[in-house]
């Protein structure tokens, strides 16, 4: 059969219809579950509210005794994020080696024991998946629990919450790699360790850099949340302010949170230049 | 003399395609062949199978042990004596050039031993010599990605000599070398294996380089063998058979205009 060039255009057209009519079938449906009215955004009176609330925010508060507050709740930030990190770190490297494929000696030929070692693999998986699934915010409320008010919730939650996710990210980056070097060192009788740090790392370590920094930057924000239920830190003293409607001291948090946020990106792109 | 390689008429299917068809092979230890075939004949697959990476039915036995009856621990035990040279060495672009080599005693070393050459290397010297045998001496601290694919080849050789396992198996080791510098290559893995008693199985695609270096030849085609012998043996018509259809059998009858092979 011929078919014109036209033909085939207008064939391709069609099918491109046909997906947007898809996307469409599933995006409005999860418009309406929502909640979310798209006429609330430009509605005058809402506005005129937040208004009001934004207004009480100028100017700043920047007097020595408060500037002082807001340096040592932004240290205490800082000291949870990157010590929730750490131990974030501790629980999401070696899980990411256990669940990754990229390391499976069994893979190879295939070998006959795989099925016992993949079915070891899921358990883990399990548990990636299961401490990460619960928001920082919630396990931060069950260590609370535990270790009473203060920091201690918030860097446990952070560990355990963001553990999870390094693991899933840290076993995606590894798999995206280049497989080859690391199954050739294998080949050779070299262990899966030694193939990780010979063969995966040196082709991903800038990655895994980069998204952990990232995540520190995701962890200094998480600290601040978990301020609002008592850990500490410039959370708390953004509940306070907000509580009893201190607009200039919440102003003042606020740009000290964005200085926060603008170091950690600082301290990306550094790194990300000294490992280039 | 103990036997290295024994395959009992192997078979190897992939996807429902049948790859090797009944290859028989005895290697013996010291032993330096060459397998030489049109593209697609099956010389990478059969390194695969000989390197442990795939399972043909039935098994080839290694070192007299079938590594796929084995433990883990065991198999990777029987894969350190085994290095392999790679048509495209597969190594990291930012590694330097120093721990890619280094990298071929991994099986020797604890893991601890190994995380400490990535810290401090205590090795140099030796690993200076296999690459100044290859003429590559000035690229020791360099990244592997900084380097051409002829450089990277040799980087890839460098790691087995530096490794010096009992079975080399080269898939085209000197595809992206140009002729003199490939003769030369073949030259350096040639002597190291008769120097150290290693057992040599290399796939050409060069075969004045094959029949030139290799006291035994193979040629495969369509994944069987169509003949075992010493280049002593071999008619023209036999390769114009081995390679009929391909480019290079025209090539033979006139031999001093085969193109040695290079990577395009």
């Amino acid at each position: 059969m011929n078919v014109s060039a036209q033909q085939l255009v207008d064939h391709q057209h069609k099918q491109q219809l046909l997906w947007l009519a898809l996307v469409a079938m599933v995006l409005l449906p999860i418009y309406y579950a929502s909640g979310f009215r798209v006429q609330g955004v430009f509605d005058a009176s809402s506005w005129q509210v937040m208004g009001q609330f934004v207004d009480g925010f100028f100017p700043p508060r920047v007097d020595q005794e408060f500037l002082q507050f807001v340096l040592r709740a932004s240290g205490e930030t800082i000291a949870v994020a990157t010590l929730g990190l750490a131990g974030a770190f501790f629980i999401g490297a070696p899980l990411s080696l256990i669940i990754s494929r990229a390391l499976s000696l069994s893979e190879i030929g295939p070998a006959d024991y795989c099925f016992v070692c993949k079915l070891l693999r899921w358990p883990f998986r399990f548990f990636a998946l299961l401490i990460r699934s619960l928001p920082e915010i919630v396990w931060a409320l069950l260590f609370v629990r535990m270790t009473g008010l203060g920091p201690m919730a918030a860097v446990l939650a952070i560990a355990v919450s963001y553990g999870g996710m390094l693991a899933k990210v840290y076993n995606e980056i590894m798999e995206s790699g280049a497989l080859e070097p690391s199954r050739a060192l294998m080949l050779g009788g070299a262990g899966r360790l030694q193939a990780f740090f010979f063969g995966v790392l040196p082709s991903v370590y800038r990655e895994l850099l980069s998204y952990t920094v990232y995540r520190w930057e995701c962890a200094l924000r998480a600290s601040v949340i978990m301020g609002f239920v008592g850990a500490g830190g410039l959370g708390q003293l953004l509940e306070l302010s907000m509580r009893h409607f201190q607009g200039s001291e919440a102003a003042t948090l606020l740009l000290a949170f964005f200085l926060l946020v603008l170091l950690a990106d600082g301290i990306s792109a550094l790194l990300r230049w000294a490992v280039r | 003399m103990s036997s290295i390689i024994e395959a009992p008429s192997i078979r190897l299917q992939l996807g429902g395609a049948t790859i090797l068809d009944g290859i028989s092979l005895h290697v013996e230890a010291g032993e330096q062949l060459a397998i030489i075939g049109p593209s697609g004949a099956g010389k990478t697959s059969l390194l695969r199978v000989l390197a442990s990476e795939w399972r043909s039915q039935p098994a080839v036995l290694l070192f007299g042990k079938d590594p796929w009856a084995l433990s883990g621990r065991e198999r990777q035990g029987l894969r350190r004596d085994i290095g392999l040279i790679w048509q495209k060495p597969p190594l990291p672009p930012t590694q330097r050039v120093i721990t890619a080599v280094s990298a071929g005693k991994l099986a020797d070393w604890s893991l601890l031993k190994s995380l400490r050459t990535l810290w401090h290397h205590n090795d140099a010297e030796r690993i200076q010599t296999v690459l100044q045998s290859l003429g590559i001496a000035d690229k020791l601290l360099q990244r592997c990605g900084e380097l051409s694919g002829g450089q990277l080849q040799r980087v890839g050789i460098a790691r087995v000599l530096y490794q010096s396992p009992k079975l080399i198996l080269a898939d085209e080791p000197v595809s992206a070398l140009d002729p003199s510098l490939a003769r030369h290559a073949i030259d350096v893995i040639c002597s190291h294996a008769r120097q150290h008693q290693a057992t040599l199985v290399a796939s050409l695609h060069a075969v004045d380089l094959a029949l030139a270096y290799f006291p035994r030849i193979i040629g495969l085609r369509a994944g069987e063998i169509q003949f075992d012998c010493s280049p002593a043996d071999i008619s023209t018509a036999m390769l114009d058979t081995l390679y009929a259809g391909e480019h290079a059998a025209m090539a033979f009858t006139n031999p001093t205009a085969i193109p040695v092979a290079r990577c395009n």
